[in-house]
């Protein structure tokens, strides 16, 4: 059995729920049924009457997954620091909003919390008795445009080194390893005007990893670009490269992958994201933890076709398997 | 990320009196992938046929009671959960006009991660059912 386990965030089916066509146990039921039972959970999208949950909502949702073999991994916390117009949540409000969370991961029975990105060090590190108490790991998503070696990302394992705690820590999202543009990206700024030989440009730049703003620029300024095309430019500010040769120095720090992706091609390959680097990578260092599906392509193709992200998620766990035997094999006869 | 799906065009109808209206309303959903408090609901702009409807002749209600967006800003104890409708209520004397018209819905979100406020758009054209 593989050290990497395959789950699914319900962020995956943000399109089906928003609408009502699918409701949280049709999610939890297909996750299962393709080999994919860990759970992420967003409360504040799952939850309706979040933050009040009562301890029969909890015992429901054991329940029911349960009745799927399925289970939670990773609880994907908020933190509405402007909450009020005008002004900052103080220090002390702000850590009690993510003890609130902390609490109820508990009681969910989750031992990962996703931790957004903008959170401030200092505000975890007072965090971090409460989570060890819990025994909770908080990551803090790495997130693009931050990416592994981002100085606001060290910070956190400056403080997480110097407390030499466990249970703080980060939690990648995939999106860090763009290394090709998303067609579905392009398509669409091409259905809203983009030149085919501007967008061209613009993903050739990108292939060739040249840095953003001179793209923006070339775009915007020299080219003339229209709305689209500098729209479409300025997503590289967006579209990190990072070195899945890394991974390894940080995998002691995290235990939850959100394994973001914008569409799988029918032959079950991601044309996007790296996974087929950041895969075999994971396995060498005997990376325990979960791979938790993120499909993030919805909005960027639901104005021209029907959304399926069934079978989008399905098919980057028909990848995944593949890629975690092919890396397992080959390190067996390394 | 939602846009096309915030106004629930077949939900709009006219308020008050049948034959003399004070107004409209119609249900909608927040363009957000999750819940979010109601004090950090900034605008809800309403127009009809691209002309802005006055900031305090628009209500919101998810279930607890129609606020006026003023008094939105302050509700901290009531939160708009993701992909459900919610009502809202126009002051607009005669109803919504007669025949088919475009309505406009804007939604400025106060998101705390995100540098600028989230701003969601969605316009349908819409008729009172006859």
């Amino acid at each position: 059995m593989s050290k990497i386990q395959r789950g699914v965030s319900l962020y995956s089916f943000q399109e089906e729920m928003f609408l009502g066509r699918m409701n949280v146990e049709d999610v939890v039921a297909f996750a299962a049924s393709i080999g994919a039972p860990g759970i992420e959970i967003l409360p504040e999208q799952n939850m309706p009457t979040f933050p009040d949950i009562t301890d029969a909502q909890v015992r429901q949702w054991q329940d029911m997954l349960a009745r799927h073999d399925a289970h939670f991994t990773c609880y994907d916390m908020f933190l509405d620091t402007k909450l009020r117009k005008g002004e900052v949540l103080s220090d002390e409000e702000q850590v009690n909003s993510i003890r609130r969370d902390l609490a109820l991961c508990n009681r969910l029975g989750i031992r990962n919390m996703r931790v957004l990105i903008f959170v401030r060090p200092d505000i975890l590190e007072k965090c971090v008795p409460y989570a060890e108490q819990l025994d909770i790991h908080m990551g803090v998503e790495v997130h693009a445009p931050w990416h592994l070696e981002h100085a606001w990302i060290l910070r956190t394992i400056e403080v997480a080194d110097r407390l030499g705690t466990k249970h703080l820590g980060i939690l990648p999202d995939m999106g860090v390893f763009m290394k090709h543009y998303p067609p579905e990206f392009r398509a669409r700024f091409e259905r809203q005007g983009a030149r085919p030989e501007v967008t061209q440009f613009i993903v050739d730049q990108h292939e060739q990893k040249i840095m953003c703003e001179y793209t923006i620029y070339e775009v915007a300024v020299k080219m003339g670009g229209n709305k689209a095309e500098i729209a479409m430019a300025e997503t590289l500010r967006h579209a990190p490269y990072a070195n899945p040769k890394r991974i390894k120095d940080y995998a002691p720090y995290f235990r939850h992958i959100q394994a973001k992706f914008y569409g799988m091609t029918e032959d079950c390959t991601d044309p996007t994201i790296a996974y087929d680097e950041v895969i075999p990578e994971l396995v060498k260092c005997g990376w325990e933890g979960t791979l938790s599906s993120e499909y993030e392509g919805n909005r960027w193709i639901q104005d021209v076709e029907e959304v399926n992200s069934r079978e989008q998620v399905r098919r980057q766990h028909v990848m995944f398997e593949n890629l975690i035997a092919k890396a397992e094999a080959a390190l067996e006869t390394a | 990320m939602f846009d096309k799906y915030l106004i629930d065009a077949a939900s709009l109808r006219n308020t008050g009196p049948a034959d003399a209206p004070t107004g409209f309303a119609f249900e909608a959903k927040l363009g957000y992938y999750r819940g979010l408090g109601l004090s950090m609901i900034e605008k809800l702009d309403v127009a009809i046929d691209g002309e802005p409807v006055a900031r305090d002749a628009v209500r919101f209600d998810e279930g607890a009671g129609p606020l006026t967006l003023d008094e939105m800003e302050l509700a901290y104890d009531r939160r708009w959960p993701f992909g459900t409708p919610a009502t809202i209520l126009v002051d607009h004397p005669g109803g919504f006009p007669a025949g088919e018209h475009e309505l406009s819905l804007l939604q400025q979100l106060r998101v705390s991660y995100l540098p600028f406020p989230s701003i969601n758009t969605d316009s349908k054209t819409v008729a009172v059912p006859a």
